[in-house]
Parts: structure tokens; sequence; C-alpha cells
């Protein structure tokens, strides 16, 4: 018969004694649970932060750039010749089922003055369909209307930097801003969104009316004529699709043959930056796994200290052998001391894990996210090390003759 | 009542070419009560009869009968049972448990019969009692003398109410008072516990405390005969 707790005090009673070396076989283990979280955290905090600039950017969405140039056989960039047209944005929005919103741009950089500051901003026009495009709400004033669009009124919403460096304490809602000196009223404020993936910052714009932007601000080479378009899908597997039928459309619109290139580019932003998240998590993995290889150390630190005890111990398994312990009695107390040294180890290496993750984050500003389940795998497989590496030495253990056991000096 | 009962023990180790016969055809029984001494020269298989007796060994042929069960073919873990509730044993070393009290020295084969936490502590605070050590059951082991720690193993080997103990040169590590005192703490045991007491020794002043002297020479019985009292 195995007694369970007895076999538990017999394991932690030796561990006690030999309090140093349990001590540093435990920090084998405290090592390589501290690096499998730490590492982890890091990994999952860069991939929360990309998940979050996606959506920051807005989701499911698509970028329609107009056609290149070629000149004198020299073919230019892309963006360089006008053809994407308001009409073009409209007949999109109603000719493509797959297609949520669809917004125009039609930006520049611009001097803005208020008062006697002045700074200079991306300033963008728009219609009222970006900020559904963009997930991008307000946090003050409301925005422009299809009216506004249609009158080519002067309103302006302030991203959260323009206003920070403008405004300071005032509230500029209803405040006159002068745009390449044209007088603009702010009827709104964007809240903030922080950096873009590609590290700009996203509240350093301005929205307008696209209309005025083309007539008053920017000017264009052809009437109606804007620089990009923005559109959300539907869904993100409505994503395709809606590419295919915004290519259809564009090409009928814009007289293209068959054989002929497209004058324009469809770019899928979304997935770009699904494809920098695969890679994080490809990151996260190889973090982990490198971590993890320090555990695999620690579990084999355990397995030699465990061998090193059971030699060493070998009178004692002669003398439990002779009163009576069986080869199940004297395995578990083995098992059970490789146990309690890799979970004792893995409890102390996940706070030092959480602690290391935090000390990161406030030293380095990297984002850490300690998650649950990163903590119970560490804590688990620490587990699982302990017994796979403690069964060995403790099988060994067993076999011994007590005869033997006995006399060993 | 026989306690023991061999039959036509053999043992052969195997080693290397030549094989080894340290017992050969040893056929003997013990009653309930006795006290035995078994003496020889060293190489005289006593020892090796001893791990028999004590189910620590299996002859490589012929039967022992230990309370009328045949254990010469029962596997480690059974063996391993026999010697926790039927057998003490009492060694030259005293192989008790470093760093560790002398109670819990003497609970050792109850933590592997299941007896619970409270009558353990019991239990083996009265045995000590028994082989006169009360008040030390919180020294360690190695704060003990030397016939205190040989005590200890006494107790340790009476706790399970085993009703043999196999002494293996008890005495051997002792001067002589103390060897004195243990072998009359192991007189009063087989007298007034009437537990059956097998002891192994080359001094016969040692042997002259048992009433029965098993002589072994090159793996046989050479004698065995009653001690004459004076």
């Amino acid at each position: 018969m195995i007694n369970i707790p007895s076999t538990v005090k017999i394991s932690l009673k030796s561990l006690m004694v030999n309090k140093m070396r349990s001590s540093l076989t435990m920090l084998g283990i405290i090592i390589g649970v501290g690096a499998v979280i730490t590492m982890l955290a890091v990994g999952t905090g860069a991939r929360q932060r990309i998940s979050e600039q996606i959506s920051s950017m807005g989701s499911n969405l698509l970028i329609i750039l107009p056609g290149s140039t070629t000149s004198g056989g020299a073919r230019m960039g892309a963006g360089t010749q006008p053809t994407l047209s308001l009409g073009d944005v409209e007949a999109i929005q109603k000719e493509c089922p797959a297609v949520a919103f669809v917004a125009p741009v039609h930006n520049g950089a611009a001097q803005i003055i208020y008062g006697n500051l002045n700074w200079s901003a991306g300033v963008v026009g728009t219609t009222p369909a970006m900020l559904e495009v963009r997930d991008w709400p307000l946090s003050a004033g409301r925005p422009f209307t299809d009216d506004d669009v249609r009158g080519a009124t002067k309103v302006a919403l302030l991203g959260q930097t323009v206003v920070n460096n403008l405004f300071g304490a005032v509230d500029p809602l209803g405040q006159i801003i002068r745009i390449k000196n044209i007088p603009f009223t702010v009827i709104g404020v964007l809240d903030s969104k922080g950096q873009s993936p590609q590290g700009q910052d996203q509240d350093d714009t301005i929205y307008i009316p696209v209309t005025t932007a083309q007539k008053k601000l920017f000017g264009t080479a052809f009437p109606g004529m804007i620089r990009i378009m923005m559109v959300k899908a539907k869904s993100s597997d409505d994503l395709s699709a809606a590419e295919r039928q915004i290519v259809e459309l564009l090409r009928q619109r814009h007289h293209i043959a068959a054989k002929q290139d497209d004058d324009f580019t469809v770019r899928n932003l979304t997935q770009i930056m699904q494809t920098a998240e695969q890679s994080t998590k490809v990151m996260t993995l190889l973090l982990g796994a490198i971590a993890s290889v320090s555990l695999l150390v620690g579990g084999i630190g355990i397995m030699n200290i465990m061998l090193v005890s059971v030699t060493e111990r070998t009178r004692e398994i002669g003398i439990r052998m002779a009163v009576g312990a069986k080869t199940w009695d004297i395995r578990l107390q083995f098992l059970v001391e490789a146990l309690t040294l890799s979970l004792i180890g893995g409890i102390i290496g996940i706070i030092m894990g959480v602690s290391g993750a935090l000390i990161l984050s406030a030293l380095a500003g990297w984002p850490t996210i300690v998650s649950l389940l990163s903590v119970l795998m560490a804590f688990s497989f620490s587990g699982f090390v302990g017994i796979f590496f403690g069964f060995y030495p403790a099988y060994k253990a067993s076999l011994l003759d007590p005869i033997d056991a006995l006399r060993y000096e | 009542m026989v306690l023991i009962d061999v039959r036509d023990i053999t043992k052969i180790y195997p080693l290397g070419d030549i094989p080894l016969t340290a017992l050969s055809n040893v056929s003997l029984t013990v009653e309930k009560g006795e006290f035995i001494a078994i003496m020889g020269p060293s190489g005289s298989g006593k020892s090796t009869f001893m791990n028999i007796l004590g189910c620590l060994d299996k002859p490589t042929s012929g039967n022992y009968l230990l309370d009328g069960v045949d254990v010469s073919t029962l596997d480690r873990d059974l063996l391993a049972e026999i010697r926790n509730n039927k057998i003490g044993f009492v060694f030259q070393g005293f192989n008790l448990l470093r760093r560790t009290t002398a109670l819990e020295n003497v609970e050792l084969p109850m933590l592997y019969s299941g007896i619970p936490a409270k009558e353990r502590k019991e239990r083996a605070a009265a045995a000590l009692k028994t082989v006169g050590l009360e008040g030390r059951e919180d020294h360690y082991s190695n704060q003990l003398s030397g016939g205190q720690q040989q005590r200890v193993a006494i107790a340790r080997a009476i706790v399970n109410r085993a009703p043999i103990i196999f002494a293996d040169e008890p005495t051997g590590n002792l001067d002589t008072k103390t060897s004195a005192e243990i072998m009359e703490l192991l007189v009063e045991l087989n007298t007034g516990s009437s537990i059956t007491v097998i002891l192994v020794t080359h001094e016969p002043d040692i042997a002259a405390y048992s009433r029965r002297v098993i002589k072994f020479i090159d793996g046989r019985v050479v004698s065995d005969e009653a001690v004459v009292k004076s």
C-alpha cells in the first residue's frame, strides 16, 4: 500500500535537509520558466501592439491608388497619373455590394495658423464616409456632412496632435483657423489614434471636405480628380470580392481594353498587416522555443542532482527497503522530490518571469502582456519536466538491491 | 510452534566462470520465542543465511517457510511487505537515517504500512520508552551515542510488532559495557515479549546470551546445540 501523504512528507523532509542543493537545482527551473514567461510576454505584447495598429488603421481596408504615367519610356511611380475621380468613388459605393464604405482622399501638407501659433500638418480632403472607413470617432463636435461636401464649405476636423500644438488649453470648437491663409471653422476634434504601423503620427492630420480641398487648397489637374480612395469591405471575408468588384468596375469606367493594364492599383492593407502579425507570432514562438531550451536544461539539472542524490543516499534507500519500502514507495519518493523541485521552481519562475516582463516594460518601454495561458503552460511544462527527468533516477533507486544498498559506504 | 522452517536451501552466486556456493543444502527449524546465535568464520555463509532468513535475498533452490508461508518464491514487493510486518533488523552499523530524529527513525517502518500519523507517533514513543530512551525522541540520530543509536534501531525493529528480530553483529561497533546492555535488552525482549531473536556474531561472549548456537563453516551447518547456562 502506498501512502501518498507520508511519501510527500518524506520527500519534503529530504529536500529540506539539503537546502543549498535543492535551491540551486530549482534555480535551473526558475530561470527556464522565468525566461519562457518573459519571452512570451514580450512576443504577445508586440503582437498586441500590431493588432492595435491594424485596428487603428481601420479594419478590412483597401486602398486604391491611381496608375503610373509613362514619360519617354520611363514608367513613373504609382499615383503619378490622376485617374481616380469623385465619380469613381460614388460608383464604387453604389455598385460594389462587397464594399461597406468608400472615401476619397485629396491631400497635401499645409501650414495652419491659429492666433499667433502655426503648425504644419497633413490636410486630407475627404467625405463623411472617411470616419466610417477608418473607424475613427470624434472626441468632440460634429463631423462634416454631405452638404458640406456639396457646398465645399470651409469646415475642418482636427487630429489630437494639431489641437495640442495650436490650441493648448483653449477649446478648439468653433474657432477659426487659417489653412494656407484660408479661414476654416473647426467643427470637430478626432479621437486620438496613435501611431500607424509605419510609425507615422496619425493624429497629426486635418480632415476637410474633399471639394474644398480640390477647389480651394490643392487644386486638381483635371476637375474632380482625387489622389487615392480608401475602401472598407463589409467583412474580412468580403475583401477579395470587394477587390474584384472594384477592379472590374474601374476598368469598365476607365474604358480599359481587355489586354491593357489597369490604370490604378488596389492594395490590401489589412493583408499586409496580417502578414506582419503572422511574423510576430512566429517571433513569439521562436522566443518561447529558445526559452524552453533553458527550461529543458533546468530539467537536466534536476535529473543530474537526483542521480547524485540516489547514489549518495543508497544506504538510506537500503534502510527504507529493509524496513518494508516497496518499489513504488521508493520510486514515488524520488519522483515527488523531483516534482517538488520543479513545481516550486516553476512558481518562483512565474513570479520572476512576470516581474521580468514588468521591468522590461518599465525600463525599455516594450509592451509586454503576460497571458494566463503562458503561465499555465510554463507551470505544467515544469511539472512535466520534473516527472520526466525525475523518473529515471527514481526508477534507478527502486531497482537497488537492498543488501548491496545497506552495505554501501 | 514452528516459526521458521528452512528446507534444503542452497545459494549460488554466479561470479564469473566459477560459481560461488555460499550455502549448500541447509535445513533447520526455529520455534517461536527462541534466541539463536549463528556463528562461523567470515565466508562461512552465515551472512548469506541471515539475508535469506531476513527476506532480503532469495535462495537459489530450496524452500523457506516463514510463519507457514513459503517466501522463497515471492517477488520484491511481497518480500518488502513481509519484512515490514514480520521482521525487525538490527545492524552492526545501526543504519539509522541521518539528520532525522530518533522518533522519526522509529516511525519509518510504520510509514510503509499505512499507519495514521497520530498512532505512528504514539507507538514510536512507546517503543523508545521500551528501549530506555524516553525523553530523547527529538534528538537527531547523530547526536546519540553508539549504544543509544543501537537502542533506536531496536525500537525501530519492534515498533511494527514484528515477531522476529534479526541482529547482525549488533555489538560489533560497541564497547564491552554497552554491548552487555544491548544484549540484555535483546534478552529482555525475547523473554518478556517472546520475540524470536536470531543473532549473527563471531564473539563467543555475545553468543553466550543465546539459548541455541548454530555454527556455519563453508556454507554448511556444522553444529547446532543448546547453550548450557552455568
